[in-house]
């Protein structure tokens, strides 16, 4: 058993009740993680993304937060407003199941950084409606060592599971040799 | 590398089923903008003026604005213009939600639809798949479930879905095409139907360029912040339940009755009551933090959303309250009906009924409350179904069109329905901006310039210290003199009938709202764009040189165009009419000065054409050319000003 200590888990808290469907979260997520930064807008790279349905008052900001090889075998179905959702329509898991949170060019995974050097991740800075807020709070939690995985990390790890080593391995070899 | 814009058109002919995506040329930003400057540029040069509304060669464009799909706040509708079959004339038409940067990010700046196909289709893009598919399944449905059916079958949830309702499929001319619960009114609707074309699905996963990238996020972020907060930008109507304005000054039936002591505290407070037990939320358009949109679930219809004035004019035309709007709205919204037109034909169709002109034949089971009434005619309307299929052409026709019934129609300008809107005394700006105004909403001309001076100089004052809107001082030192609403000169009122015109020319190309720009700042000064910062902005997102002279100018040759098109298909200066009767007192003499001075001001003949001189000013000789090819313009003739020097200068002999 590991010993309790306390931690600062960052987080963004979301008002479903204070989004206005505007999306400005997605453009600005996008538009931060852009190389060079700002340069591109394309909510399709986005690490948050509205599920939206206006017809069926439906307005859901979604964060992209681990990334799984398989899709999970959720399969409940939940009944909101008399629209039927599946188990996954609100989940943040980048997985193989939905084509959220997968870079529409390379096919990699997005996730969620909280845009590290900036006081507050970007897409709550552009959400003066305050449906997303911008959260540190202190927690105890038994330590345990965890591996926290880069973008990069994310992305091999995304390369293994669809090709494998192997040939990760051999393609690495080929690309460096030709400099 | 293209900034701000894509670079490219996605043609769609849909008599062959001919796709195609067609790099665009880059001069085109730096003549015209984008959105209705650029389709205004495009409808001069592809259809024809012999062209009928609804023929295979007119063409139904939706453009996205210049700014969509850069972090500009606010800046998202997306303009739809054809020709519009109930004035003949260019169709003036946009949309809020989220349809152009969708558009934008699928790669493309404008759809440019031709041709008619041959069964119901909708077409869909997903960046370069783009398909015209079967649409049999969704005939008479509604956006709602147009929408969630493309969706759910393509298995794209967030494609963004502009579509027609029933009302479209039959061609009423009232029809709207229809996106969220956004609208675009004024002509696109019945022209889709008539294409055939159900909807347009688009998803786009592609990038948008930034010149400046830094420097315009660092100011859009600064500015979605200003904007949230800032009381002088969005609708306020959706959040002030003070509606007196619309229902003490606004005449009811049609356009007829005024009831000056109409709103009362009890009634502010029973509405008040209906609309907030009942709403779900208030929902904004893309990259917008305003909730404009009242979204609202009324037990036994479908759920609805609605902004500005459009939860006033059914009540309005049936002489109900509130909660008889929103038991209408539901099935409005599903059938894809213009609210601000429609209930003026009604209204016409029972007025004709109460004076014998339309008959129990015409009408047959025709009900006596005049809420049944609207509800019996709406339904005949969007079915085109007996009297419907002659109402459904709107005020102006149907009143052509039923013996003994022109007399009755009295309030449209160039065809088309105007606000139902009575007054006493000729205010001179609005006189010019309603007559020559070929948007047909006076909300799509006015705007930046106050309805009313400030009567207390010191308000005054603080007014003009904090217009930071005003682009230039002349503004400030008009509005400072400016004591009583019909007492301004006629050189000052064409000053700021220009500028209200060129704020919403600025909107149409870049794709901002008027609730944050062109519209709003007439009421408060405190808007989020103008003349002062657009400019920027521009720069920043496309990298292109522009300062306001320069933007200016753009709107000015996009005025122009537009104005030309139109000559092309006939309108003249007789067009440029307002309803006899919006103001009790006229002044003929005053009328034609204002005319002639407006028309000097433009640089247009007499007879309202941009002359050969003006349209070298702004660019367009080829414009000029084919007009007077078509022997539509004299070569020779000047502006009413230079015409009367010329005549003047021959009266006294010369040398």
């Amino acid at each position: 058993m590991g010993e309790k200590v306390k931690k600062i888990v960052r987080t963004i808290r979301v008002d479903l009740d204070k989004c206005n469907g505007c999306r400005g979260c997605e453009m600005a997520c996008s538009a931060y993680h852009a190389t060079p930064k700002y340069s591109a807008m394309n909510p399709a790279r986005s690490r948050i993304r509205v599920v939206m349905d206006q017809f069926n008052d439906e307005y859901v900001p979604i964060r992209a937060t681990d990334y799984a090889k398989a899709g999970c075998d959720g399969r409940r179905v939940y009944t909101i407003k008399g629209k039927q959702y599946s188990e996954c329509s609100f989940c943040g898991t980048i997985c193989p199941t939905r084509e959220m949170f997968f870079d529409p060019d390379s096919g990699l995974p997005l996730q969620c950084d909280l845009c590290g050097d900036e006081k507050e991740p970007m897409c709550v800075q552009f959400c003066p409606q305050g449906c997303l807020t911008f959260e540190e709070v202190e927690v105890e939690e038994e330590e345990k060592e965890e591996v926290k995985m880069d973008e990069m990390e994310i992305g091999m790890r995304a390369l293994l599971d669809k090709f494998g080593a192997q040939k990760i391995a051999d393609t690495f070899n080929r690309l460096s040799q030709k400099g | 590398m293209r900034y701000a814009e894509t670079g490219y058109n996605l043609e769609v002919d849909l008599s062959t089923g001919n796709i195609e995506r067609v790099e665009t040329d880059p001069k085109l930003m730096e003549t015209h903008l984008g959105g209705q400057g650029v389709n205004a540029k495009i409808i001069w040069d592809r259809v024809k003026p012999d062209t009928k509304p609804f023929s295979e060669d007119n063409l139904l464009i939706f453009g996205a604005g210049l700014l969509h799909a850069t972090p500009v706040v606010g800046c998202n509708r997306t303009s739809v213009n054809t020709i519009n079959p109930m004035t003949g004339i260019f169709g003036h038409s946009c949309m809020g939600g989220h349809f152009g940067p969708e558009l934008k990010y699928a790669g493309y700046d404008r759809i440019i639809i031709r041709g008619r196909a041959p069964k119901l289709v909708y077409l869909y893009i997903h960046n370069e798949r783009v398909e015209i598919r079967d649409a049999s399944h969704l005939a008479g449905k509604g956006p709602g479930e147009t929408t969630s059916i493309i969706r759910e079958e393509l298995n794209e949830p967030f494609a963004q879905v502009a579509c027609i309702g029933l009302a479209g499929e039959n061609k009423v001319f009232t029809a709207s095409v229809e996106h969220g619960y956004s609208s675009a009114s004024r002509g696109p609707g019945p022209i889709m139907g008539d294409k055939k074309l159900k909807a347009i699905a688009v998803r786009g996963t592609k990038d948008v360029n930034i010149a400046h990238p830094q420097e315009l996020f660092e100011l859009c972020l600064r500015m979605k912040k200003w904007i949230n907060d800032s009381n002088g930008c969005g609708d306020w109507m959706a959040v002030d339940e003070d509606d007196s304005f619309h229902h003490n000054n606004f005449a009811w039936g049609y356009s007829r009755t005024r009831i000056k002591n109409y709103w009362s505290e009890e009634l502010q407070d029973r509405w008040t009551h209906w609309k907030y037990d009942n709403m779900d939320r208030q929902a904004g358009c893309y990259n917008c933090p305003k909730g404009c949109i009242n979204v609202i679930s009324w037990p036994g219809t479908k759920r609805f959303g609605y902004k500005c004035y459009g939860k006033d004019t059914y009540h309005m035309a049936a002489f109900k309250e509130l909660d008889y709007t929103y038991g209408m709205l539901g099935q409005c919204l599903d059938w894809g009906v213009d609210s601000y037109s429609t209930p003026q034909a009604i209204s016409l169709g029972i007025e004709l009924y109460d004076n014998g002109i339309l008959t129990d034949q015409d009408v047959p089971n025709f009900p006596t409350d005049p809420g049944d009434r609207v509800k019996y005619l709406l339904e005949k309307i969007v079915h085109r179904e007996g009297i419907g299929d002659i109402l459904a052409n709107g005020s102006w026709w149907a009143s052509r069109m039923i013996p003994g019934a022109e007399s009755f129609e009295h309030n449209t300008v160039k065809k088309m329905e105007q606000l139902p809107i009575k007054l006493g005394k000729l205010n001179p700006a609005y006189y010019i901006m309603i007559a020559t105004g070929e948007k047909m909403a006076i909300t799509q001309i006015e705007g930046s310039f106050p309805q009313d001076p400030i009567k207390d100089p010191v308000k005054r004052k603080e007014f003009v210290d904090r217009w930071d809107a005003a682009p230039y001082q002349k503004f400030k030192d008009m509005f400072m003199n400016w004591e009583k609403r019909d007492q301004i000169s006629i050189e000052d009122t064409c000053a700021l009938v220009d500028w209200n015109e060129a704020m919403h020319y600025v909107d149409d190309s870049t794709g901002l709202c008027g609730f944050v720009s062109s519209f709003r700042g007439q009421f408060g000064g405190q808007v989020a764009y103008s003349f002062n910062n657009v400019p920027q902005i521009i720069h920043l997102a496309t990298g292109m040189d522009i300062d306001k002279e320069g933007l200016w100018e753009i709107c000015r040759r996009n005025r122009d165009l537009v104005r030309c098109i139109n000559n092309r298909l006939g309108m003249r200066r007789v067009d440029d009419d307002p309803p006899k009767d919006h103001w009790a007192v006229r002044d003929p003499e005053l009328e034609e000065k204002l005319l002639d001075a407006y028309y000097s001001f433009r640089g247009w003949t007499k007879d309202a054409i941009p002359t050969k001189e003006e349209l070298h000013r702004v660019g367009l000789d080829y414009v000029a050319d084919e007009l007077i090819q078509l022997g539509i313009l004299d070569p020779n003739e000047g502006t009413p000003e230079q015409e009367a020097a010329k005549a003047a200068e021959q009266k006294s002999g010369g040398c």
